[in-house]
């Protein structure tokens, strides 16, 4: 499959390797070889007992290892991302850089100061009033209480808190909480700071105010590594990306061809994924949904299909027994679970007919996909009885990537056209009347 | 492996501020958090702290005095018995509350690196400054009472500060312990049982068979106890004549240093790898 080894390629055969990684002379962050292990916390022994009863036990649990040989460097003022799914070490590699997990092997290097919040609002007490949060966060941060009385005002200023501090937290709203947890995270004079998943909440203003404040922070050459799931934010801001699966280092580099990797590795794993466990399907079996795909206006099956470009989705059903207008119909959706597109032949007011049973069908919808870059799956279903029941529901049963030419920050990317007229100024337009009545 | 030949070493990841400094900023973060937030929502706030040991004294007062007359022969008996009573709870209270501050604090420690002795010294510290609030409370109510202040008082600080260095490296060791065994918690529970009724806290030291008091004064807050007692009025032996021959009383010392040693060497061994317990 092309897909395979396309990232095949980008595989660090050996590290001697590697030559899109610039070599540094002063390294922002090293990280050389490093493993983290974790004994693996299955039924450890909490109490004497379990551990006098089951004395092998403990000794038999096994390891994870979380991070596996990871290799990089991060140059002074380089806004850093990682990615990769759940599970694939990104917050263990974020807390070894902070320094709450201790790397079991390798080397790692933070050249000046690293800020030790990777989270915001961490030690928060919702009985608590911001003043007295602030103080707690400053002093995790090692900063002396005077310094940060004093930069206190700047923080409500900033996280635009000013009418709401003598409220106690637990009376915050949600965007106002992670308001503060940043405005009181960024106070500290810190070389490298490490974020992570800070844009999943507020409203988009503050978080653009965020990225003002790391390209603030990239130009007085201060160091941002970032990890979050938002490929969009990954694309947009990062200089260079670090893809990890299973802890393990798949790629490092420009963010777009990391993006483009993940996502296909992704789409590889989630369809190994399929074997090893069934997607949901309910039905009562009247008939059955035996295949889905997309394919191409010249036959192909496609799973990667282009943005504005024709596509075809089909299955085939099998029909267990004869229905009289059978609902065939198809949603498509996006990684969050939206469901971007739905179309059915009780929607389209399409009679079906009498199909008999024994009989198989091939029901196919023909689309421009006009879906922003990104990954998606189709659900097909069949219904009878104007919908009232359902012989065969298929969730995720395929699932396909959409390559987008052009960036879209919407969900959709329609077909559009944009024009830009001037207004006439009042100016001309007295001009224009005055030349009519001359 | 070849690879770290590449790198090129670079300075070691540090906090914003010495280690020392930014133990110390934790420290009394946290303690004036936990300070406020033990009253908040009170409406006498911070004046329970001098209206409790008020009112325990009022109760022990009429208890034995007017009810049991168990300590009629000794002077300044609730006097007495209150001063033992708060230092005894200032250590239970800092223990107590210590055993479960790390687990308490695991998202904190989970996601922030920085000292983690400050948890567990943070919640001894609040229960100091409790304990400071009941002695002028306790010094206060000894004068009306009629104690003599004497310049031996001054002897009083010493004394404290041991019950204060116990309190902590005992406070270290089991909020450790507690993150990977459990049951540190109902052990301790047993052992402050133990100690309370090994301390000459309700009873005197003078009423005890002989035998068991040597045995009673291997305990370092017994002998603490037992020379505060000493001080207040001297008509109460000292620890020394408590245990017989003052040369015994390097066992309660030797127990003493043992456990704060145990405690620290234990702390600075599993604290590391604290937030990967948890």
């Amino acid at each position: 499959m092309t897909v395979e080894t396309d990232f095949a390629r980008r595989l660090p055969e050996s590290s001697d390797k590697a030559p899109e990684e610039p070599r540094l002379e002063q390294a922002a962050v090293t990280c050389g070889g490093l493993w983290k292990t974790f004994r693996m916390p299955v039924d450890r022994p909490y109490t004497l007992k379990q551990r006098v009863i089951h004395p092998r036990r403990s000794r038999a649990a096994g390891t994870l290892h979380a991070l596996r040989d990871v290799t990089f460097q991060i140059a002074p003022g380089e806004f850093f991302g990682v990615i990769g799914r759940n599970g694939s070490g990104k917050s263990t590699l974020l807390k070894c850089l902070a320094g709450v997990y201790r790397p079991t092997r390798g080397e790692l290097a933070v050249a000046g100061r690293v800020s030790p919040f990777i989270e915001l609002g961490v030690g928060f007490n919702t009985e608590l009033t911001a003043f007295d949060n602030v103080m707690v966060n400053a002093s995790l941060l090692g900063i002396p209480p005077r310094e940060a009385r004093a930069s206190f005002d700047e923080i409500i200023r900033f996280a635009e808190l000013e009418d709401f501090v003598e409220l106690k937290l637990k009376n915050y709203s949600s965007g106002m909480y992670v308001r503060l947890g940043f405005a009181a995270a960024i106070q500290a004079k810190t070389d490298v700071l490490l974020v992570d998943e800070v844009l999943a909440v507020g409203d988009m203003r503050f978080q653009q105010k965020c990225f003002d404040t790391f390209r603030r922070f990239k130009r007085e050459g201060r160091t941002v590594v970032f990890v979050t799931h938002d490929l969009a934010a990954i694309e947009r801001f990062c200089d260079r990306a670090l893809l990890l699966e299973a802890g393990e280092a798949i790629a490092i580099g420009d963010p777009e061809e990391i993006i483009h990797i993940y996502r296909q590795h992704d789409l590889g794993t989630r369809r190994s994924d399929v074997e090893a466990e069934p997607k949901p399907r309910w039905g009562d079996g009247a008939a059955e949904i035996v295949a889905a795909w997309f394919e191409d206006d010249y036959g192909q099956r496609r799973n990667v299909l282009t943005q504005a470009e024709p596509a075809t989705f089909r299955a085939r059903v099998r029909f267990e027994q004869t229905l009289v207008n059978p609902i065939f119909g198809v949603i498509l959706e996006n990684e969050r679970g939206h469901h971007v597109f739905v179309t059915n032949t009780m929607f389209d007011r399409i009679a079906t007919g009498v199909i008999a049973a024994g009989t198989e069908v091939i029901y196919s919808v023909r689309l421009v996909v006009q879906l922003a870059d990104g990954a998606y799956s189709a659900s097909p279903a069949v219904a009878y009885e104007d919908a009232f029941r359902f012989a065969d529901w298929r969730e995720r049963l395929v699932d396909f990537e959409v390559r987008a030419e052009r960036p879209t920050g919407g969900i959709a990317d329609f077909v559009h056209e944009t024009s830009l007229d001037h207004i006439p100024t009042r100016h001309a337009v007295e001009d224009g009347v005055k030349g009519r009545l001359e | 492996m070849s690879t770290a030949a590449r790198y090129i070493p670079t300075r070691v990841a540090a906090a914003s501020s010495p280690r020392a400094r930014h133990f110390l900023y934790v420290v009394a973060a946290l303690a004036r958090t936990e300070f406020k937030l033990r009253y908040a929502g009170s409406v006498l706030g911070y004046l329970w702290t001098l209206l409790r040991p008020l009112m325990l004294f009022g109760i022990l007062y009429t208890v034995f005095t007017q009810v049991f007359r168990f300590g009629g022969g000794i002077p300044h008996y609730p006097v007495m018995l209150l001063m033992a009573i708060i230092l005894f709870s200032f250590f239970a209270d800092a223990t107590n509350g210590a055993l479960q501050s790390l687990v308490q604090r695991d998202n904190l420690l989970r996601k922030v690196a920085f000292p983690r002795a400050a948890i567990p010294v943070a919640v001894c510290l609040t229960a100091a400054a409790n304990l400071l609030l009941g002695l002028v409370v306790v010094f206060t109510l000894a004068i009306i009472d009629g104690v003599e202040v004497r310049a031996e008082w001054l002897a009083f600080a010493p004394i404290l500060a041991v019950i204060l260095g116990l309190a902590t490296t005992v406070s270290l060791l089991l909020a450790v312990l507690y993150v990977r065994y459990r049951d540190v918690q109902a052990m301790w529970e047993v052992i402050l049982q133990l100690l309370f009724w090994g301390t000459p806290i309700i009873y005197t030291i003078e009423t005890v068979p002989e035998r068991v008091r040597e045995v009673l004064m291997l305990n370092p807050l017994a002998v603490a106890i037992q020379q505060v007692r000493h001080l207040i009025d001297d008509r109460a032996p000292s620890a020394a004549d408590a245990i017989g021959r003052p040369i015994l009383l390097l066992v309660p010392a030797f127990i003493t240093l043992g456990v704060a040693a145990l405690g620290l060497f234990t702390f600075s061994r599993l604290a590391p790898t604290v937030a990967e317990d948890l």
